[in-house]
């Protein structure tokens, strides 16, 4: 991340996965390092089980808050077919960090539509089994700071400064849980 | 100090900078962390107020007795609060009075996509469109200052992007509150007619006042470049045209009502082509066009949505459009699991019934497979909509209700009740009271019994409050036992006067629980019964019907609505 000029992630994932602590944890990591920094995500129905997402930019200047088609450096995808949703603004020579975890949309619950298969092959850059080594942490919830620790490695961002960030966002009571979780993403890609 | 803060964080930060002392709310999405955030400042009184009229009431009354006042909603609250603002814009005020009202453009979570320059200009008010969180801050501080310089109500108008997008705000100290002197003065506060005909040229020497200044505000600015490409933005679209156009010469409005005519006619003077950029109506470029000054806007650009710098780009320069999205099942958001609306909808669904429905979570009761709703207006609209059922069709009565939220009743659906009992209509009312403001992220309201800040007030009762209007049938029931609330649901029908079913159950995400989960056991004979429920904890997976025990909030829907005892678990 030293190397570049600007940094552009979009998050992305189901609601009520905890996209928005991957997006304050960035935030927080970038104001340490000085980037000028915007998020933008949409909230309201963001609870209720829809698709979300969450944009995050940083550099010497950030004008925009949004990510535009085919602007991600990086996408971080909490669902695979999040992932595929939203392949489109990754940009030529991007990557797609993404869970393997499936969450089944109401209409493929309902039978009207079939969850893709193959999903994989379609995306370009690195599946993680964030569920199960979230579990292996200590509990489900802790998927998200495996997510990050597999980002921070990814985008060879300051390891000791990216888990500050994260340790500043969360629970004092969980902290115990979330490094084990981060060190697992952090060592899986 | 540099933060990272919310657009909305940074006007409350400016609201208390500029030494507010009184802010009052309704929730909406996207305008409610504004007041969340004014209520953690113990120097500043703060209130959810029952709906936007009052809360612009509150604010007001709080202004003309010399306090500067805030007052927040959503572009559609503003149409509630109509009735005041119009006034309030001819009484003008003794503390700064400022009105946030957020836009959605793109309608993330609304019902509506309108633009609130629109009223501004009629109401004769002055507006702000900050374009980040810095401006934010500034242009809250800014807005309070124009309003007692200029005695007006001041609009300062967000946009969904600009409200719930972060950015760097530089805090500054709180200046000190100050309750100015107040002195009885009826030809300016009591607006009958003698006294309004007179405010009314006072109000547009007001904004012809302001149109002259316009022009010399530093928050109206040039911003030089090239001279073949000219653009005129505000708000969000500054930050997409600076992106997208880094090489144009820019003229940013700080204030888009009244406009800075004179700083417009220079630029687009100096300028071979000259576009307006603004998100929505044609606003901005009507008023232009109508000074004589000729540039773009519509031609170039859409009316509906949001925009981005990549739109941008493609509107002026022709650029490539992107990619196109893969094809994938979409993935809508849906009720909780565990929702406590969602046992009234599997029985509306159940029994056919035509839906009025209203504004809140429940509105996703319109979401297959519940799918149980005929029509959504605005808030408070589902009584009025079910008396004009039953004046239409003298059958109606028999297979519709009106569904309507706690806070959704308590905002504007009182007065449809009063006229169902008044007027003699034969209408079914189900309220859904799940003690909570759950669409806007839980809000109390006055039949919670707690105010903004938690602390202990009256709780409004709303079975004696539909009885004192006058509903001698009103039923309470538990939305999880399905039984019972099928048999109020029916019994209510039945009636030939007004009646009330309160679905009592609150919100399940305000348990803040640990659950275990149901599980589905070997005597599921795949029926799919429990999938009409639209739980998106039971998924029909490769396995045959399976529980999500992660989202599973133990309920117990599914497992009543099972006939072959296939699901196991204990409702606590
Ligand atoms: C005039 C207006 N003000 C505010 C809103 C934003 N809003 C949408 S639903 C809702 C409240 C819903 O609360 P409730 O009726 O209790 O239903 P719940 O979401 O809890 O099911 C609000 C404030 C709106 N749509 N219109
Ligand atoms: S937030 Fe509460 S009321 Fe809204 S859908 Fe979820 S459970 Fe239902
Ligand atoms: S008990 Fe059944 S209906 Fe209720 S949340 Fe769990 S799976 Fe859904």
């Amino acid at each position: 991340m030293a190397a570049k000029e600007n940094l552009d992630i979009l998050i992305v994932g189901v609601g009520g996965q905890g996209t928005l602590l991957a997006s304050r944890v960035l935030g927080r990591y970038a104001l340490e390092r000085g980037y000028d920094v915007k998020l933008s995500e949409v909230h309201g129905m963001a609870q209720r089980g829809g698709s979300v997402m969450t944009y995050v930019r940083m550099g010497s200047r950030v004008a925009s808050p949004v990510i535009d088609e085919g602007g991600a450096d990086l996408i971080l995808a909490f669902e695979k077919l999040e992932a595929l949703r939203y392949r489109h603004y990754l940009k030529e020579g991007g990557h797609i960090l993404y869970s393997t975890q499936e969450i089944m949309p109401m209409p493929v619950v309902t039978g009207a539509a079939a969850y893709p298969q193959g999903i994989e092959k379609e995306l370009p850059g690195t599946g993680v089994d964030a569920l199960a080594l979230a579990l292996e942490a200590g509990n489900a919830k802790a998927a998200n700071s495996v997510m990050l620790g597999a980002l921070c490695k990814k985008l060879g961002a300051d390891r000791a400064a990216f888990e500050a960030a994260l340790l500043a966002c969360i629970p004092q009571k969980t902290v115990e849980m979330n490094k084990k979780a981060f060190d697992l993403g952090y060592a899986a890609v | 100090m540099k933060k990272l803060l919310l657009g909305d964080f940074a006007v409350a930060r400016g609201a208390w900078e500029a030494g507010v002392q009184v802010a009052s709310a309704y929730p909406g999405t996207p305008s409610t962390e504004i007041t969340e955030e004014l209520a953690r400042y113990d120097d500043v009184y703060s209130e959810w107020s029952p709906n936007e009229k009052v809360a612009l009431e509150v604010g007001i009354g709080a202004s003309i007795r010399g306090a500067r006042a805030i007052v927040s909603m959503k572009h559609v609250g503003l149409n509630v609060a109509c009735d005041p603002l119009f006034t309030a814009s001819y009484t003008g005020v003794n503390g700064g009075l400022v009105i946030a009202v957020a836009d959605d453009p793109s309608v993330f979570s609304s019902q509506n996509e309108q633009d609130t320059r629109l009223t501004a200009v009629s109401a004769q008010v002055p507006v702000l469109e900050p374009s980040d969180s810095a401006e934010a801050r500034d242009f809250t501080k800014y807005a309070f200052d124009l309003s007692e310089r200029y005695d007006t109500p001041v609009i300062l108008r967000l946009t969904t992007r600009v409200a719930h997008s972060q950015s760097l705000v530089e805090l500054g100290e709180r200046q000190p509150a100050v309750l100015k002197t107040y002195e009885r003065d009826i030809k300016k506060y009591v607006m009958m007619p003698a006294n309004a005909r007179v405010k009314h040229t006072v109000v547009e020497e007001r904004m012809a006042r302001l149109a002259a200044d316009a022009d010399g505000m530093e928050i109206n600015r040039i911003e030089e470049g090239s001279r073949d490409l000219g653009i005129i933005c505000s708000g969000g679209v500054y930050q997409y045209v600076k992106e997208a156009l880094p090489e144009a010469s820019v003229l940013k409005l700080g204030m888009v009502w009244p406009l800075p005519m004179g700083l417009i006619r220079k630029f687009a003077a100096g300028v071979k082509r000259c576009i307006v950029a603004e998100e929505l109506a044609p606003h901005i470029e009507t008023q232009v066009r109508a000074a004589g000054i000729a540039v773009e806007g519509k031609s170039v650009f859409p009316r509906c949505g949001e925009f981005t710098a990549r739109l941008i780009r493609e509107c002026v320069l022709g650029a490539a459009p992107a990619q196109a999205p893969a094809d994938v099942p979409a993935r809508p958001p849906v009720l909780c699991a565990g929702c406590p609306h969602r046992g009234i909808f599997y029985v509306l669904t159940k029994l056919k019934l035509n839906v009025l429905g209203d504004i809140g979570c429940y509105t996703l009761g319109a979401v297959p497979p519940l799918g149980s709703m005929d029509a959504v207006v605005c808030m408070g609209a589902s009584i009025g909509m079910a008396i004009g059922f039953d004046k239409a069709d003298p059958e109606a009565h028999k297979h519709s209700v009106a569904v309507i939220g706690d806070s959704t009743f308590i905002h504007s659906g009182i007065t449809g009740l009063v006229d169902a009992v008044y007027n003699k209509a034969r209408v079914t009312v189900i309220i859904l009271d799940n003690r909570t403001t759950g669409m806007t992220g839980h809000q109390n309201h006055p039949a919670t019994g707690k105010t903004i800040k938690n602390e202990p007030t009256y709780e409004l009762d709303l079975a004696e409050m539909c009885r004192a209007a006058g509903v001698r049938s009103v039923r309470t029931v538990d939305p999880y036992d399905l039984a019972a609330a099928e048999a109020a649901v029916k019994a209510a029908l039945a009636e030939e006067e007004v009646s009330v079913v309160i679905a009592k159950r609150p919100c399940v995400l305000l348990a803040k629980k640990l659950y275990t989960g149901f599980r589905v056991n070997d005597k599921c004979k795949k029926c799919k019964a429990c999938l009409k429920l639209g739980c998106p904890a039971i998924v029909n997976g490769k396995n045959g019907i399976e529980i999500d025990v992660s989202l599973c909030t133990e309920c117990g829907l599914c497992k009543g609505v099972c006939k072959f005892g296939a699901i196991e678990g204990e409702v606590k």
